[in-house]
């Protein structure tokens, strides 16, 4: 069919639906957006329930952040700072007509930084808390130090091993893509009129890379200046 | 099979009384929002027949006579927009103000309400009045008094309902609703549960007894003779050893509670706290929560040790030793 | 571009001679793994059917069950099982997806002049997403049910109930994701793949209504799937977020759920609204009344939708003061629904109106509609929702918008749209039956339980006090009859897929670009992309109104 002859005649990437490449990236910017916004109401039905929680709970909250090494959420935080550059390194070359090469290797560090991002937080950080006993329905342990607050930290860990794991999740999701989309770089698929699959996954990248920006002084640093019991 | 034979003769009995269409209204209240009732009734039957039938008129008027028939182009019509969205909102806003008032003078009990306690459980009501009288799923009162529960939950979400005197709200665990009815004709009412529990969800149901005020009195004096719910408090403060701390001077490790009912206290954390129903029950069963100043943390939690009835009668306990002034102006 | 023209005549070439989307090839793959449009509308068709008549057994063994007073037919828990399953299926598997997932994918790219959504492949993907959250929910319906309501209200749902509530909040969870896809390329498609001339305001209502239900789907939808997993989480790992007896709050549940649930009443109405709109016009011949205002009425709805939760929950204890802003709130909620009624109704005016079934199912959708509508008003305000709240006045309610609107619009749609979907007609006499039978058993079955719920009996009870009878009775036999209603479409719709006559690319004579093609469509809809001169159901024009280059 005729037709069929004229959608061969466009670029590499290009999909039916589609009057022109314009319209396509557009469109796929848009989708991600709208996506982000569900990501937003995803993660902030969960924001909401920590903020109900926290307050209702202050003392156990507080006594559950002490309990996290803010070391390692803070090595994790420059982390992701890290990758979210070396991702949009990855996009400005790609947009300026960059050898492959570069493009590669952009997206690889970005994969090795969010790797790393995992690395600390499953081997030291989850590994840490679970010979601790600090991993709810895991052999949780209520110590008798924490006092008549002590039976309330288990619902602070669960805060937290739900809002970091469905953090990681998105993290593993988001180093697939990028492998993907490595896979497609070293075929020569990007340039500078097709990058918008980078340009996409970018802004999924900086919006996990945000919700991190807002999980780790919600979880590790705010109580953390308090004294034990809650008084001054 | 007689099942089926009894519930047809039970049939043929309704219809023949006729389908009842009112609910017996047996309380304050229940005059003023059969009012509001019947109005939205009328309302609403008047909207939906208007529409039907213009709708009715129109299919025959505007029939299509003919397969090439193009009517004229529909004019827009602001003016007319502008009613059919005026007028709607003139009604909500007048039936918001109807209601709004109406349930705002309801759901406030007059201050001389006399209490009763009530605690919901799979799958039935335990009542308390405070003179001592026990009851199950069987709720005694006077014809005319206003009577104020105070409920709460031992597990699930339930719901208190008695259809005749349009009240309802929900028995949560962990918390203190109330609600307050006026009864006004003696009878015999049906007591619901209105919020799904479980298995037995509909057969926690009950009957209300309103009484005259006599008759009450006999009821409250027969019987077996239980300890009032202040007694009882006692009895348990005693022996749950809360008095070895809570000493009546002051000089204990936690404070003495009496005069302690509705004085204003300062927590630790800095907020000013009432000391109501909510406040004794979330003191004894999550006590480190409320701490005071000058008390060290050393309270043990009662959660899971006492059910919500001790609760409460601990509660009218530390209520009975509260000010002078506050338990006359109660009565 | 001459190949369309001829496909317009009637009498054209027998249908075998012409390629279209459902002849353009065969074999179970070629289905499973489409990324056409329609073809992934005919899935979702066949799903939501066969959800629908599970979710309906459950509603007839309930309405047998409740003929005699101390239950006729099962125990307690088992009752108590049907009407939760009842519930869970009829909402989040059948209503929530009914009309945007099978029309709404049929017709929104073509309504708008595209070959396809933009993102097809996840088109096809969010049915995948549906059938295995429908997998996970029709397991737990065979090993052993859910009993707790289709609310999940904590605690009972999360620390008492005994039956299976982790496989289907698992299914509704995965199934909200499926929602939230569709949602996402219709917004993404209604605004980058417009044909050129359709502007905002020639679109077709019906799109307009999409475009509010996707944006309740994007924003709401996320937020149930984390109350679910929140949920799920609770039973099985014991953390208390829900549970008071370990320092949770029952009630930031309720909040939670409802802050999407009430939106998803609109998800499953406005898309019924959309339909309506296409309709009336198409059988009185007259441009809608009132464009503007039933567009931003849609719009509306959609974002004051997401205020009115606290209107659930007036008897909880929460305070009087939060019960007067949501009793407001909800009394403007209303209103954009009011102000359609009245524009349907005077598109009618000076029309040229005739009967066909679809038609006859839309006005039954503006009568019931008004009714289920101004009910609402007793549950807006507080006094009387007090005591209504819980009752049977609930359960009617609820079903005068859902059925009698929701269920009707959805009818009066496939009817409108079938001989589009399939190329053929059905049997008009049958169909108009049909819609009478419904109607006629929906009133029967519903009216008496708005009595029943102001006579005081609550719902979700397996046995009643015998005063109740009479009226059980009443709505026990509509219910036999409107289950049978239901059934006559399903016979000759199947019948006529093989026998109907061929119906022509537009049967109806109607407006709008679907009408513009060869029914069935081609693969990719339009040879070449239309452009559009004129506005919306411009009936007085008896030309096409669309200029092709």
């Amino acid at each position: 069919m005729a037709d069929a002859a004229v959608h061969n005649a466009h670029p590499p990437g290009f999909a039916h639906q589609f009057e022109d490449m314009e319209q396509q990236r557009e469109a796929g910017t848009l989708g991600m957006w709208v996506f982000l916004v569900t990501e937003i109401m995803f993660f902030g039905g969960l924001f909401a329930c920590y903020a109900v929680y926290r307050a209702l709970h202050l003392q156990a909250f507080e006594l559950g952040s002490r309990l996290l090494d803010v070391r390692f959420g803070a090595a994790n935080t420059a982390v992701l700072i890290a990758s979210s550059l070396t991702m949009a390194l990855a996009i400005h070359s790609a947009q300026t007509g960059k050898r492959k090469s570069v493009v590669m290797f952009y997206l690889a560090l970005t994969m090795i930084l969010g790797a790393a991002f995992l690395g600390i937080k499953f081997t030291f950080e989850w590994r840490h808390d679970f010979l601790e006993h600090l991993v709810p329905g895991f052999g949780f342990e209520v110590r008798p130090e924490w006092g008549a607050v002590g039976h309330h930290v288990p619902m602070f860990f669960c805060f937290y091993f739900f809002m970091t794991g469905l953090h990681a999740l998105h993290m593993i999701i988001g180093i697939g893509i990028l492998t993907v989309l490595t896979i497609m770089a070293s075929r020569g698929r990007f340039n500078e009129q097709y990058y918008a699959p980078l340009e996409v996954t970018g802004l999924y990248w900086h919006f996990v890379d945000i919700v991190w920006i807002f999980l780790f002084p919600l979880l590790y640093l705010i109580g953390g200046h308090y004294a034990m019991g809650g008084g001054h | 099979m007689t099942g089926f034979i009894q519930s047809g003769f039970n049939l043929l009995a309704f219809v023949h009384e006729g389908i009842p269409i009112r609910p017996t209204a047996a309380s304050s209240i229940a005059e003023g929002v059969d009012r509001l009732h019947f109005f939205l009734t009328g309302l609403t039957l008047f909207f939906t027949a208007l529409i039907f039938s213009i709708i009715f008129y129109f299919m025959v008027k505007y029939r299509r006579r003919s397969e090439d028939e193009r009517p004229a182009e529909t004019q827009e019509h602001l003016a007319l927009e502008l009613t059919w969205t005026l007028v709607p909102t003139l009604l909500t806003v007048v039936i918001f103000v109807w209601s709004s008032s109406l349930y705002f003078r309801n759901s406030r009990p007059p201050s001389a309400a006399m209490e009763i306690f009530v605690v919901g459980k799979q799958w039935m009501w335990h009542l308390q009045h405070p003179e001592g009288p026990r009851e199950i799923n069987e709720l005694h009162v006077p014809v005319d008094v206003p009577v104020k529960l105070t409920m709460t939950s031992e597990d699930v979400i339930h719901d208190f309902y008695v259809p005749a005197f349009r009240v309802k709200k929900d028995v949560v665990p962990g918390r203190y609703t109330s609600l307050w009815f006026q009864a006004t004709k003696i009878g015999t009412y049906h007591l619901f549960c209105a919020q799904y529990c479980g298995t037995d969800h509909a057969e926690m149901i009950g009957w209300v007894y309103v009484m005259t005020p006599a008759d009450y009195a006999a009821w409250l004096a027969g019987g077996a003779r239980n300890e009032t719910m202040t007694q009882a408090g006692e009895r348990l403060f005693n022996q749950l050893g809360c008095v070895t701390c809570h000493v009546a001077d002051g000089t204990g490790r936690g404070p003495a509670l009496v005069g302690l009912y509705g004085k204003q206290e300062t927590l630790r954390s800095g907020e000013i706290r009432v000391v109501d129903e909510a406040l004794i029950r979330q003191a004894i069963v999550n006590p480190n929560s409320i701490l005071l100043p000058n008390y060290p943390p050393v309270m043990p939690t009662f959660q899971g040790q006492i059910n919500e009835e001790q609760v409460l009668q601990l509660i009218a306990y530390v209520k009975s030793v509260g000010p002078e002034e506050r338990k006359t102006n109660a009565k | 571009m001459s190949t369309a023209v001829t496909d317009m005549q009637p009498g054209a070439p027998p249908e075998s001679s012409r390629v279209h989307y459902l002849n353009a090839n065969y074999g179970i793959k070629s289905w499973l793994l489409t990324t056409d449009h329609k073809r992934i509308a005919l899935l979702y068709l066949g799903s939501i059917t066969l959800m629908f008549f599970v979710g309906g057994a459950f509603a007839v063994l309930m309405r047998l069950h409740l003929i005699e007073p101390q239950g006729a037919l099962v125990e307690p828990d088992t009752y108590n099982k049907l009407f939760t399953m009842h519930g869970v299926m009829m909402i989040f598997f059948f209503l929530i997806p009914s009309i945007p997932a099978t029309l709404g994918n049929f017709l929104v790219p073509m309504m708008i002049g595209a070959r396809d959504l933009a993102f097809p492949r996840l088109n096809l993907l969010s049915w995948y997403v549906y059938i295995v959250g429908a997998i996970f929910t029709l397991y737990a319906a065979i090993s052993g049910g859910l009993d707790t309501g289709w609310t999940f209200y904590t605690p009972y749902s999360s620390s008492f109930s005994h039956t299976q509530v982790v496989p289907v909040a698992l299914g509704v969870f995965i199934t909200g994701f499926s929602s939230i896809l569709t949602g996402l390329n219709f917004v993404v498609t209604i605004h980058k793949m417009r044909a050129p001339g359709l502007t905002w305001f020639r679109l077709p209502l019906f799109i307009w209504a999409m475009y509010a239900t996707s944006i309740i789907f994007i924003l709401g939808t996320p937020v149930i799937a984390i109350t679910i997993f929140l949920l799920g989480l609770e039973r099985l790992l014991h953390i208390g977020i829900f549970d008071p007896a370990i320092g949770g709050d029952p009630i930031l549940f309720q909040h939670l759920f409802w802050f999407y649930s009430h939106p998803a009443v609109y998800i499953m109405i406005l898309p019924g609204m959309g339909v309506m709109s296409e309709v009336v016009t198409c059988f009185s011949r007259k441009k809608i009344f009132g464009y503007s205002f039933v567009a931003f009425s849609s719009m509306a709805i959609a974002v004051i939708s997401f205020l009115v939760w606290g209107h659930h929950m007036f008897v909880t204890g929460q305070s009087i003061y939060a019960g007067l802003i949501f009793s407001v709130l909800s009394f403007l909620v209303a209103i954009p629904s009011a102000i359609k009624v009245f524009n349907w109704t005077a598109t009618l005016y000076k029309g040229s109106i005739s009967y066909q079934a679809p038609m006859l199912y839309a006005m039954g959708f503006i009568g019931l509609f008004t009714m289920g509508g101004l009910t609402g008003l007793f549950l807006a305000s507080l006094a009387t929702d007090v005591h209504l709240n819980g009752t049977y006045f609930i359960v009617a309610h609820f079903h005068y918008i859902m059925v009698g609107g929701a269920v009707m619009a959805y009818l009066g749609g496939i009817h409108f749209w079938w001989p589009k979907i399939t190329g053929r007609m059905y049997p008009d006499g049958w169909a108009r039956f049909a819609a009478l039978v419904i109607f006629v058993g929906f009133n029967l079955t519903f009216f008496p339980q708005f009595m029943l719920g102001y006579l005081g009996m609550p719902r979700r009870y397996a046995v009643y006090p015998a005063e109740f009878q009479v009226l059980n009775v009443v709505s026990s036999a509509g219910a036999s009859i409107l289950g049978i209603g239901y059934l006559i479409p399903l016979i000759y719709f199947i019948w006529s897929m093989r026998y109907g006559p061929v119906a022509g690319p537009n049967p109806w004579g109607a407006k709008g670009l679907e009408w513009e093609t060869p029914s069935p469509p081609p693969t990719e809809n339009f040879d070449e992309i239309p452009v559009v001169t004129e506005e919306a159901y411009d009936y007085a024009n008896p030309h096409t109104g669309v200029a092709r280059g």
